[in-house]
């Protein structure tokens, strides 16, 4: 990992993104052994239908924050992350590709750190947002 | 039904969590991650780190790592059933590695409603502490749809 610097950053500039798999009961699966949340919305379909809730099964709100954090972290050690915040706007369905990316929308100074504020968003093939997050990223 | 904002300001039952490498390393399978200082011992050891850094989102999972996650949602008389995740956020102050316990202290901090009701939200704002030192701040908004 190269370490990116704040003076070599302009605002506007992207930083790498990353497309997922396709989301699968799997994917489902796995999350919810790792998160431990073993919700029936995202691992019953016979549930799901019964309550009328959605058609099929879906992902975790906070898979497609996970994916977002992997976009950061494959950028700046972990450790460089101040903050990071998101908004759940849309239900991310079996089969979708998630596309992850962030550009950077400020640079500042906080508590003595050069700092950039990223925008990032998660998003469908098609475009649809998912999830729309920000984080501030401490760099050298 | 609005929920009463008494509640604001409620402490939430305190709870510990210890993450292990065997949980983080089934998170990252889950998301796909490929480095190992996330999911492998001895990877992380050689890179000189205590355990397996714990990755940013999963102060969440060890919130949630209680008998009852929503406890607070219940005690205001929520239906559960009717719950959204609208927003969530950290601040990070140290990074946390498995095996480290960790103290989780919660408490209500705002109750607000939209749409004459239709949409409530409750705030919960949570310190993370390692043997007394603040690691992490989590800021959780639910949705509770009528």
């Amino acid at each position: 990992m190269t370490m990116p610097s704040f003076d070599a950053l302009n605002v506007g500039d992207e930083i790498p993104s990353m497309t997922t798999d396709p989301v699968s009961r799997l994917t489902l699966a796995l999350y919810a052994t790792g998160s431990g949340d073993h919700h029936p919305l995202h691992l019953d379909q016979d549930f799901v239908r019964s309550q009328k809730i959605a058609p099929d099964v879906f992902a975790h709100g906070m898979l497609g924050m996970a994916y977002l954090g992997r976009v950061l972290t494959q950028w700046v050690p972990q450790a460089c992350i101040r903050s990071f915040g998101v908004r759940f706007s849309a239900i991310t369905w079996v089969g979708e590709r998630l596309v992850c990316t962030g550009k950077v929308v400020e640079k500042l100074e906080r508590n003595g750190e050069k700092c950039v504020r990223l925008e990032l968003l998660c998003a469908n093939e098609q475009g649809e947002a998912k999830h729309k997050a920000d984080a501030v990223v401490a760099l050298a | 039904m609005l929920i009463d904002k008494k509640h604001i300001g409620m402490k939430v039952p305190p709870h510990s969590v210890t993450p292990t490498a065997w949980q983080l390393k089934w998170f990252a399978k889950a998301i796909g991650e490929t480095n190992p200082i996330y999911f492998d011992e001895a990877a992380a050891s050689q890179a000189g780190l205590p355990g397996v850094l714990v990755p940013p989102t999963f102060f969440f999972c060890m919130d949630m790592d209680k008998e009852r996650p929503f406890d607070y949602l219940e005690t205001m008389g929520c239906n559960l059933g009717k719950m959204l995740h609208g927003e969530q956020s950290f601040i990070y102050h140290k990074p946390v590695y498995s095996g480290e316990k960790l103290d989780f202290d919660a408490e209500i901090t705002d109750i607000y409603d939209k749409k004459n009701g239709a949409l409530q939200f409750v705030v919960k704002d949570v310190k993370v502490r390692r043997q007394g030192e603040l690691v992490c701040d989590v800021h959780s908004v639910m949705v509770i749809r009528e």
